[in-house]
């Protein structure tokens, strides 16, 4: 009786993921055009989500420079869309991405805690500032247009992304890597006195994070057509992903899949009408989670399970 | 040539004077209630267009929008703090957490503030004209709207100065700001005090937002950009020093008016880069210890 509910939990998450995968990727087949941008739109904010998890969550550096990475990926889409075929095209934004996220990690190594996060969003603004100045200096326009796609090879291309990037998570969670990043975030200084190399596996991490939303951000500028630095470089990306991970919880993976997938949700149906309100609600919702809800819907969750059979095995 | 140096410092100093005041401010909130509070720039927003909307619909004079703008910021700022950050306090394991939380918290605080505000006033920019007559210093003419503001700054942070170094809740302020534990264990009421502190920032940071609307156009999302250079400008002076963030304002405002002499698209872009290269080389600023 006990072996085969075991055996049936073994099989079913990822029996679950694999059903969901295979949905996924025949969605074109079955769903209307709408529903393709849509879930477009949810896995992108999945893949910032995500992203951030991988090196904010066991680290506890609360890093806002996906913004900067994502408005990276989208000026490579814009710059070299034209001469280059998408998935090189893709590929050079997550590594610039890369390179970028490795000087920064390089940079902040000695800053620790609050500093960190500030230095990350002044960094947002740094470019976005730059980069504008360049713009109407040099080329005299202050946007770009950026190569039209088609919304079924974005959607692929979001999903491959999607795939890459829960692959690499879960496998630098299970690995002595992961370990090392928990390590990290309970106590830095002891970590390295236990021979974790602080210092390189902060900054490589960080750094393999920033591909996937460089990544992202090169296929999503396909969908926008015309980009900006204000556009591309929005701080809002940064905090949609802290918001979404703390809000979905980030002791478990699904807990930041949630979480990103209510707020696409949200924001489709309230973005457009009533703009303010979504704003409002969004910060009401950080404010909250941030005071009632630390672990986020994982652990509120996992308390009401745990309430539950806690229940059974008293009446039992 | 000289006139031009003397224009550029003159310059350079009465916008310094603004970010003196909302950088003593945030240094208020951070240095002694711990807060890095992002939406200090709301406050000054919301200020702003308090002010305008008491001149235009209202008729009453800017300057006297300061008893009104202050003592409501400052309740405002106070029941924030013990509702929202106290709760926070006693939740979080560790200051580091608090740090991170509270950061997090005034973001959320900035959505919700701004988005009110867009809602109330909507996205339109503001202004009025007040006081708006030039003034000639030494053959470079500024307007007296932007002296008012000067000599309000330096009067404000001077009062302030005193207030800290002479009184007995100034010496309960000071002593939280060194050690909330030890402080508390004192006999001062530190819960009191804390918020008290993030009141009275929020007060300096509308008074700011009013003298702003004096010289400036205001709108519903200004805020944000105000916050970083109040952060930018606690940095270099130097995280929770006060005279510091004087300092600094003044610093910094020069900066500014020198860069925007020589290339006005990279006045921002200037400020990122001293902060940045500030974090990087020397995180306790000019004044820290």
């Amino acid at each position: 009786m006990n072996i085969t509910r075991v055996d049936l939990k073994k099989v079913w998450a990822p029996g679950l993921l694999l059903i969901i995968l295979v949905l996924l990727a025949t969605l074109s087949l079955y769903a209307s055009t709408y529903t393709v941008i849509f879930l477009t739109s949810i896995l992108m904010y999945i893949v910032l989500t995500l992203s951030w998890v991988i090196f904010s969550a066991p680290t506890g550096y609360i890093s806002l420079a996906p913004a900067a990475f994502f408005g990276v990926g989208i000026y490579t889409s814009a710059i070299l869309g034209k001469e280059l075929p998408l998935p090189v095209v893709i590929l050079i934004g997550g590594l610039a991405s890369f390179c970028l996220a490795l000087l920064v990690g390089a940079l902040t190594l000695r800053l620790r805690g609050i500093y960190f996060a500030i230095f990350t969003f002044g960094l947002v603004e740094l470019i976005k500032h730059l980069l504008l100045w360049y713009e109407i200096k040099f080329t005299g326009t202050r946007g770009r247009f950026v190569i039209v796609v088609d919304n079924t090879t974005i959607y692929y291309v979001m999903l491959t992304i999607f795939v890459v990037l829960l692959l690499t998570a879960y496998l630098i969670r299970r690995s002595k890597f992961g370990l090392a990043l928990q390590s990290i975030g309970e106590n830095e200084d002891a970590a390295a006195h236990t021979g974790v190399n602080v210092d390189a596996l902060k900054t490589i991490t960080f750094a393999v994070s920033a591909i996937f939303i460089g990544a992202a951000g090169a296929i999503m500028a396909t969908r926008w057509t015309y980009i900006d630095p204000y556009i591309a470089f929005d701080f809002r990306y940064s905090f949609m992903s802290v918001l979404m991970a703390i809000f979905g919880g980030m002791g478990q993976f699904y807990g930041p899949i949630l979480g990103a997938a209510i707020f696409a949700y949200l924001e489709e149906i309230l973005l457009t009408k009533f703009p303010y309100y979504y704003m409002l609600i969004f910060g009401t919702i950080l404010v909250v989670t941030i005071l009632y809800l630390p672990d986020g819907l994982v652990g509120l969750v996992q308390k009401l399970r745990r309430r539950i059979s806690g229940g059974k095995r008293a009446h039992t | 040539m000289i006139v031009a140096i003397l224009d550029v410092v003159i310059a350079g100093l009465l916008l310094g004077g603004l970010y003196a005041l909302i950088a003593m401010g945030l240094s208020l909130q951070y240095g002694v209630a711990r807060v890095l509070n992002i939406s200090h720039g709301e406050f000054i927003m919301l200020g702003g267009l308090t002010t305008w909307s008491l001149y235009t619909v209202f008729g009453i004079n800017p300057l006297v929008s300061i008893a009104i703008c202050g003592p409501a910021a400052f309740i405002l700022g106070f029941i924030i703090h013990r509702t929202l950050f106290k709760r926070l306090l006693t939740s979080s394991t560790s200051p580091g957490v608090f740090e991170s939380n509270s950061m997090l918290a005034s973001f959320g605080l900035m959505f919700i503030i701004q988005n009110i505000a867009l809602i109330a006033w909507g996205p339109e920019i503001r202004g009025y004209t007040y006081l708006r007559v030039p003034v000639n210093l030494a053959g470079a003419l500024f307007g007296a709207n932007r002296l008012v503001t000067l000599g309000f700054a330096i009067a404000i942070g001077l009062a302030f100065y005193l207030f800290l170094a002479r009184t007995r809740l100034g010496k309960a302020i000071r002593a939280a700001a060194q050690d909330p534990t030890t402080a508390g264990l004192m006999g001062v009421n530190i819960n009191l005090v804390l918020a008290l502190c993030f009141g009275f920032g929020a007060a300096m940071a509308s008074i700011a937002g009013m003298l702003i609307s004096m010289c400036y156009p205001v709108h519903a999302v200004m805020g944000l950009e105000y916050a970083i250079i109040a952060i930018i400008v606690v940095v270099l002076g130097g995280l929770g020093s006060i005279p510091g963030s004087f300092i600094g304002g003044f610093i910094l405002g020069l900066i500014g008016s020198i860069v925007t002499y020589f290339e006005p698209g990279l006045a921002l872009a200037a400020y990122y880069v001293i902060f940045i290269l500030l974090l990087l080389v020397r995180p306790t600023g000019i004044m820290g210890k």
